[in-house]
């Protein structure tokens, strides 16, 4: 929860310098106020990643906390995660790239005077498990060619995917034509 | 040459707002009108923003601008989401041309 609220604090205190773009005294304690206010007020809604460990309440003992809090400031838990930012920073220029095509081909088929489209929605496999894995598939996969993700079954891994041009009713082969792609980095970042 | 590159850049984004909206009114059925208006505007609008950076450079209005490309980028596919999800749960039908609705018929085998 600490942890939580420091982080909380420190992103609200960097946004309010980021939309003010001036550092002086009046604005910095601003800063330092409304920083406080939103991370009391919105700590709650952040609960431990559930898609990882399902540890109980209870089960998360003093010394589990402490280690916790160790890891965040020292530095090794920066070097031991750093192949996830290096991920993560591979992934935005692919994200573009294929959100540019989504894009054109979007264009494309509006300007088309007979309006190429055979719409429907597919099931595809997922083997992510994180919520936040979860997310960043179901928004790339949204922004991404002529596919829209209509709702997510946790459970057993599968994306209800809505497809402007369906190439293939099939799972699997929808699978490997949407999913794969983007899969193959989230994992690495993410799982 | 900023502000020419600047330029360019709002052109795009113009041109990918307008393909956009033409798509709204010629698509037929809400899915995919929510395809084309989620992502031609995501970076149609995107892109004039990034247009309104470079233009403005590391001012108030620029550094702005950048922020909100972050936040559209990650609200944009929520929010189509929800609409489309809580669509068919309304039981908004698709196109009659629509090919399958592998989620229908799921919904139908658990309930």
């Amino acid at each position: 929860m600490v942890k939580t609220r420091i982080t909380l604090f420190v992103l609200a205190f960097l946004l309010w310098i980021f939309l003010h773009w001036s550092v002086d005294a009046g604005h910095l304690a601003g800063g330092v106020l409304v920083g406080i206010f939103v991370s009391f007020m919105t700590a709650g809604l952040f609960k431990k990643d559930a898609g990882i460990s399902r540890k109980s309440p209870s089960a998360i003992t003093s010394s589990d906390f402490r280690s916790s809090m160790a890891d965040y400031f020292i530095l090794s838990h920066t070097v031991k995660n750093m192949k996830r930012y290096m991920w993560f920073f591979f992934y935005i220029p692919v994200f573009i790239w294929e959100c540019l095509k989504a894009n054109l081909e979007g264009a494309w088929r509006v300007a088309h005077p007979s309006l190429p489209i055979r719409p429907g929605i597919v099931k595809v496999k997922t083997t992510l498990k994180s919520d936040t894995g979860l997310t960043f598939l179901a928004n790339s996969l949204t922004l991404t060619p002529g596919t829209m993700t209509v709702d997510i079954d946790r459970e057993r891994g599968f994306l209800y995917v809505h497809w402007v041009d369906v190439k293939s009713e099939d799972i699997d082969k929808a699978t490997e034509l949407l999913v794969r792609r983007f899969e193959r980095i989230l994992k690495r970042i993410f799982e | 040459m900023n502000e020419i590159i600047a330029y360019v850049f709002i052109g795009t984004g113009l041109v990918f707002d307008f393909f956009g909206c033409l798509g709204l009114v010629r698509f037929p059925d809400i899915y995919n009108r929510l395809h084309s208006s989620i992502k031609c505007v995501t970076l149609g609008t995107s892109s004039i923003l990034f247009g309104l950076f470079l233009y403005k450079g590391f001012s108030p209005a620029g550094v702005k601008a950048l922020l909100c490309i972050v936040f559209l980028v990650l609200t944009a596919p929520v929010s189509a989401h929800v609409l489309a999800r809580s669509a068919h749960k309304s039981g908004v039908k698709l196109w009659e041309k629509s090919v399958c609705d592998k989620y229908e018929e799921d919904e139908r085998v658990h309930s």
